[in-house]
């Protein structure tokens, strides 16, 4: 899924403070997952703005609303009755969900709400970790299920480098080295004897590095 | 004798000689005198000397433009390229500027994380890892290409080096790895530096085994301690390193102005010690910002006069 995190209050307040009526929108999929933007987050940040401007003394009004997806056109018409009430949108959706919405009510302010992270995975309760960076062509079956892409600092390819440390990156103690996962994987899935082949240069043009990708399947096109 | 380059530190190699390497890490500033100065008190100790490249992320000249200064002082550099801060495009680019001031030696690295120095807040790159790097200078100069296919006109002409960190976890695959980079077209390694003697001959042991040693020529990177305080800094604080106990103690149990030169004795030792491992083609020392010390480790480990090639 799609990991994000709670943006700072006082960022929130500054970006809204120029509106007066505004929909604080939250969406049911992946942060609500990540507990950054579901139903739940929404009621909390609206309260949380109300009590704040109301000390302020200044009168603006904080509605709510969650959608079951804010990337998705069907769920997005669900508002649109009710969007000349409003002055901003706040949403607390991912990245995706606020250009969303931003492309389908032109002239409506969007604010987003949360700082979208990362593709993961929840770890325990209140700990999401980095699995993927879509790199558009996945070489999962040749590092042991596991990404050198997203989970190695370096995302060497033949790996691991000099500064792997008792399992740990050389960034961070607390950073697992991807490159020590694949190794252990490798053996205990008695294919140790793959690790000497040599991955060749990747081609990153299915990555960022390509500019803005597209995934067009005319077979399930109508 | 077959050689495949022009390098001179190929050719000691080749005529079977111990070979002695240094180190030169560029100034954080412009002053090409910071470099050369560095080069004139290393100068007749040693057949090469390498030039870090931005090392441990801190930001300097840049490696191509110290190795130039060197080059034009009569040293033989070993340009040294992370792919950490450039993509395929400047990599093959900077190579063919080494090449074009007949800069014959390189060493390819994947670069300290930038979090360790002064742009935490930049980019990596990592286009290519130290592999495909070491790959990538081959092809150039092997086929005569371009990593695109195009030909190359006046191809670089460069002895292609690699490092080797035989004490970083896991240990298990630290040969397979170097067979890796062999298998790549490293035709000299230089290793992490060595204080784990013992775990280091266990190393070499397992390279013999598998006769990587045919196959490459290792140098052993060998670093004196200036202090007990520096031999812990290396332990807790430096990735990949591997202090042993013994040696901290044995610094910090002689008086502290003292500490340099029973550090320096140690080096010395060492090398003596390691001269006689089979399969070890040369030495390379890196006294870092102690580069007036080479000279009397170059010495006193029997290395000196270095041989006419
Ligand atoms: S290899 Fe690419 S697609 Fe596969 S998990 Fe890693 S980043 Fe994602
Ligand atoms: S220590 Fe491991 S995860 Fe970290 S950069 Fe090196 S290979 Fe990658």
């Amino acid at each position: 899924m799609i990991v994000a995190d709670k943006k700072p209050i006082e960022e929130i307040i500054e970006t809204v403070k120029p509106y007066d009526r505004i929909l604080v929108l939250g969406c049911n999929e992946c942060v609500t997952v990540c507990e950054a933007g579901g139903k739940k987050e929404v009621e909390v940040l609206a309260s949380a703005l109300r009590m704040h401007f109301i000390q302020q003394g200044s009168k603006k009004n904080f509605d709510e609303r969650t959608l079951e997806r804010q990337c998705d056109h069907e769920y997005l018409e669900e508002i649109r009755d009710i969007m000349d009430n409003y002055d901003a949108v706040l949403s607390l959706a991912c990245g995706v969900g606020v250009q969303f919405m931003a492309e389908k009510y032109h002239t409506t302010p969007l604010i987003p709400g949360v700082n979208t992270c990362f593709l993961g995975a929840t770890e325990k309760r209140g700990l999401w970790t980095e699995r993927c960076q879509a790199c558009g062509s996945c070489v999962l079956a040749h590092t042991a299920g596991i990404c050198p892409i997203s989970r190695c600092a370096k995302r060497v390819m033949n790996g691991p480098c000099g500064g792997s440390t008792g399992g740990k990156c050389e960034i961070n103690k607390d950073v697992d080295c991807a490159w020590q996962l694949i190794i252990d994987r490798l053996r205990d899935l008695d294919r140790m004897d793959e690790y000497e082949i040599v991955t060749p240069i990747k081609d990153w043009s299915t990555e960022r590095a390509g500019g803005p990708r597209t995934v067009a399947r005319e077979d399930v096109q109508v | 004798m077959s050689m495949n380059t022009p390098s001179k530190l190929e050719k000691v190699f080749k005529s079977g000689h111990i070979a002695v390497t240094s180190e030169c890490g560029p100034p954080r500033g412009s002053d090409p005198e910071a470099v050369t100065s560095k080069g004139a008190m290393i100068k007749d100790h040693v057949d090469a000397v390498n030039i870090t490249d931005n090392q441990t992320a801190m930001t300097r000249m840049s490696s191509l433009a110290a190795c130039i200064h060197l080059k034009q002082m009569g040293l033989e550099p070993i340009l040294q390229m992370v792919t950490r801060d450039r993509n395929r495009v400047a990599l093959q680019s900077d190579i063919l500027g080494a090449a074009s001031f007949d800069i014959n030696n390189v060493l390819c690295l994947s670069g300290d994380h930038q979090s360790f120095g002064d742009c935490a807040q930049g980019q990596n790159v990592h286009d290519l890892d130290s592999m495909q790097l070491v790959q990538t200078v081959r092809h150039m100069r092997d086929e005569g290409k371009f990593l695109g296919g195009d030909d190359i006109k006046r191809p670089p002409n460069m002895f292609v080096g690699a490092a080797a960190n035989p004490f970083a976890d896991p240990f298990e695959i630290r040969v397979p790895r170097l067979a890796k980079k062999i298998a790549c077209g490293a035709e000299f390694i230089q290793t992490q530096c060595i204080y784990n003697i013992a775990k280091f001959e266990e190393w070499m042991r397992r390279v013999r085994e598998r006769g990587l040693h045919e196959k490459v020529f290792i140098m052993a990177g060998m670093t004196p301690m200036k202090s007990a305080p520096m031999a812990k800094f290396m332990k807790n604080r430096v990735p990949g390193m591997d202090v042993p106990d013994e040696i901290i103690d044995r610094l910090a149990g002689v008086e502290k102005k003292k500490q340099a030169q029973e550090g320096i004795d140690i080096c010395v030792e060492h090398i003596q010690r390691l001269k006689e491992v089979e399969g070890i083609a040369g030495f390379h020392v890196m006294a870092i910002e102690w580069e007036e010390k080479v000279p009397e480790i170059v010495e006193r480990s029997g290395l000196y006069p270095r041989p006419e090639v």
